[in-house]
């Protein structure tokens, strides 16, 4: 067994910082928390670092499985002696390459924000934002029961809110901040339904518990199976419904709105919410229910898959036609996660077949250094650019050469060349389909191809295409390449990035714990790498040189270019939904009704009383004699009174 | 002597609700105080002649009406000063 406690010092440590530099840093060492909060993420690192190295080498493994771990818990409210909610560290192989890469990828946003913040009037407070972020997550991947994940869950949205909305001098910061929170908040909703759902009929809350009870014959899986609503089981429902959760976090089809407007918040935070952390939170969490949807609710499972599917496919599309590298950005990673996302749905549990489930987390550990990478980079060229659109670059791969070079490599790890990290996750998501669902494969090929694509329009149009030239003479002249500590993190990502996809995952992250050999087939690796060479010549002729050739392409197509840029009117249609529909058949009648009606009743029962007192305050004439009369009065009514009630 | 105390305490109303001058109306209470006096004698004569409890009671009721007496009249004066006037209509600041 691993000695647990300090185990529990990787998620405290942010909080603690988080509480340091939030309560006392922001006023007394601004300046030096960037180094604590850096130096703290560093400690966590490290001891996430050791604890993967203790799981997956030293004590994790029993006779080849590899078992769940509860390497701490307790008791956190007791509701019922059946029913309580615990604290605690679950480490199984997906947990423990979770801590890693999150406090990985924090790390580095923390060392690159040092150079990226600098000058920023409110940089502690990003800090302790972050700090609360990584501390959030980390409770969220290290959770024992669902109720845990669930709040860590919210925990995550609400920093997110707070790091998205970080320039909150910016409306349309703050409004994307709101999209986000409003719009996962829908989903999380079906989360929180589908755990009482599932929660209800297995009587348990702890993943393990839950888990067992409901993958087993028993009294359990007959009950929630037997349970139907509108033609489904109570299990099927159930699932569905924690998946929308994950999908709202995901940005998965239909709640995916939130992500790109996201972008509003610093860079290195959607390198860090939007590329490696928060957005994976989805896939984390139907991984950790997996052997649930795969063994007793294939259906659910199918779901998962055709909506990953389908908005990895929408959002490729539309990430062909964004100008701003940001929000291509976001859609690519939507497109990715969508790739985790079918992955886990095409899987099958056992061994061989749960080549899927490895996939997808092989692909969530490569994307997200990839992913991150990319952002990264991108922010080191709107720090130089100031700018956001690809318009105002070009020409930048003389100016600053290792970002130049840092982001080709993310480039083509994300195309799927060989040997970079995401060819290798990339083909075994490509060959989980290829075994369970041809028509996914299909779509899952297309997207790859699209990927690649508009990743290099994006590289091409950044560092290529026409000369850059400066808006001003002047900030030329003081910041050429960007600070160290912002490439610092750019090369140790670039170098992670070639070598992560060497990991053999396949024995280390199974659905069932147990390690198998994957066999790798040179014949079916060549189309998809041909495809993305095919995507990555067409975007070099359409990119390399300013010319017309994209914008004629963008006219034979016109109707379809136009849905497409305007992100398939997606977001016109929710605030259709919204402001026509439901404001004006839900809201409206209500208001009316809580103006008219509750309130006529309110004000009824105050008009009253008015007009009573309005009547009767003559008594009060502030006469003696007046008062006299009926002091008098009264006490001769008194001793009526009571003669009457004596006789 | 209970007619004589009843009389003199409805004279003693009567005057407390219709003369405006403040210095009547202050006689008018000694009137009603006077008149519930008699009443104790009476029956303190009449019902428990070996006890004195009606006697004293008058006897504080004397003493608390020269001290009221004398309160009231410093109002009086007071209000008087304030509003030149003893009429008790004139002090009628406290009303809604």
């Amino acid at each position: 067994m691993l000695n647990s406690t300090y185990i529990a010092l990787i998620p405290l440590l942010p909080i603690i910082t988080f509480l340091i530099i939030g309560l006392v840093g922001r006023r007394y060492f601004p300046k030096f928390s960037g180094v604590l909060g850096t130096l703290s993420l560093l400690v966590s690192f490290l001891l996430s670092a050791f604890v993967a190295y203790q799981y997956f080498f030293e004590v994790g493994k029993v006779e080849g499985v590899y078992q769940k771990i509860i390497a701490l818990k307790y008791v956190w409210l007791q509701f019922s002696p059946n029913v309580a909610i615990d604290m605690g560290i679950l480490l199984d192989p997906i947990s423990v390459m979770m801590i890693v890469i999150v406090t990985f990828i924090s790390l580095m946003v923390h060392i690159y924000s040092m150079g990226y913040m600098n000058g920023e009037p409110r940089y502690a407070t990003y800090y302790a934002f972050l700090s609360l972020f990584t501390f959030s997550m980390l409770g969220l991947v290290l959770s024992t029961n669902i109720f845990q994940i669930y709040i860590f869950w919210e925990l995550v949205g609400v920093s997110s809110f707070l790091l998205i909305g970080f320039y909150y001098e910016k409306p349309s910061a703050v409004a994307a901040s709101k999209k986000a929170f409003i719009v996962t908040r829908f989903a999380d909703l079906g989360f929180l339904i589908g755990i009482l759902v599932l929660s209800y009929y297995s009587e348990t809350l702890d993943f393990q518990t839950l888990i067992q009870r409901l993958t087993t014959e028993g009294n359990y899986l007959t009950s929630i199976v037997s349970a139907s609503f509108l033609g489904f089981s109570a299990l099927t429902w159930g699932l569905v419904l924690v998946f929308a959760g994950g999908a709202g976090k995901s940005a998965m089809f239909p709640f995916h709105i939130w992500l790109p407007d996201a972008m509003e918040g610093p860079t290195p935070v959607s390198a860090l919410i939007h590329a490696a952390t928060m957005v994976v939170a989805g896939v984390y969490l139907v991984a950790r229910l997996f052997p649930i949807f795969s063994n007793s609710c294939p259906g659910a499972l199918e779901v998962v898959a055709y909506i990953g599917i389908f908005s990895s496919l929408l959002a490729a599309i539309i990430a062909c036609t964004q100008t701003d590298i940001k929000r291509v950005l976001a859609y690519s990673t939507m497109s990715q996660i969508g790739f985790m996302m079918f992955a886990l749905g095409v899987s099958g549990f056992y061994a061989e077949e749960g080549v899927g489930f490895m996939g997808s987390m092989f692909h969530l550990f490569t994307h997200s250094i990839f992913k991150a990478l990319l952002f990264l980079g991108a922010g080191a060229v709107i720090h130089y650019v100031h700018s956001n659109d690809m318009k105002d670059m070009g020409g930048l791969r003389k100016l600053m050469p290792i970002t130049h070079l840092t982001f080709l490599l993310a480039c083509l790890a994300i195309a799927g060349i060989p040997p970079f990290a995401g060819f290798f996750s990339k083909e075994e998501i490509l060959l989980a389909c290829w075994n369970s669902n041809k028509l996914i494969f299909g779509a899952a090929v297309l997207t790859a191809g699209l990927t690649a694509f508009y990743m290099f329009r994006l590289y091409f149009n950044i560092f290529w295409n026409k000369e850059y030239k400066s808006h001003s003479e002047s900030h030329d002249a003081h910041h050429g390449e960007a600070p160290g500590t912002m490439l610092l993190p750019l090369i140790i990502l670039a170098i992670l990035s070639v070598v992560a996809g060497f990991v053999p995952f396949s024995h280390l992250v199974t659905a069932d714990g147990i390690g198998f050999e994957t066999e790798f087939h040179i014949g079916f690796a060549i189309g998809p790498v041909l495809l993305a060479v095919a995507a990555i010549l067409l975007a070099y002729f359409m990119y390399v040189k300013e010319s017309l050739v994209p914008q004629k392409f963008a006219d034979t197509v016109k109707g379809f270019y136009t849905a497409a840029y305007h992100k398939f009117y997606f977001d016109e249609m929710y605030l259709f939904i919204t402001k026509k529909i439901v404001f004006n058949l839900i809201g409206r009648p209500a208001a009316w009704i809580d103006k008219t009606i509750f309130d006529g009743f309110m004000n009824l029962i105050a008009s009253v009383t008015e007009s009573v007192s309005e009547s009767i305050k003559s008594f009060q004439s502030g006469k003696v004699q007046d008062y006299a009369i009926y002091f008098f009065a009264g006490t001769l009514g008194f001793v009526l009174l009571f003669i009457y009630l004596w006789t | 002597m209970l007619f004589i105390s009843t009389a003199l305490f409805f004279i003693g109303v009567y005057g407390f609700l219709t003369r405006k001058n403040m210095i009547t109306m202050l006689m008018a209470i000694e009137l009603i105080l006077n008149s519930v006096n008699i009443n104790f004698v009476a029956f303190n004569k009449y019902l428990y002649a070996d006890k004195l409890d009606g006697l004293f009671f008058t006897i504080f009721i004397i003493t608390i009406a020269a001290a009221e007496a004398a309160v009231a009249i410093a109002i009086i004066i007071h209000l008087y000063r304030s509003l030149k006037s003893i009429d008790v209509d004139d002090a009628d600041l406290m009303k809604f």
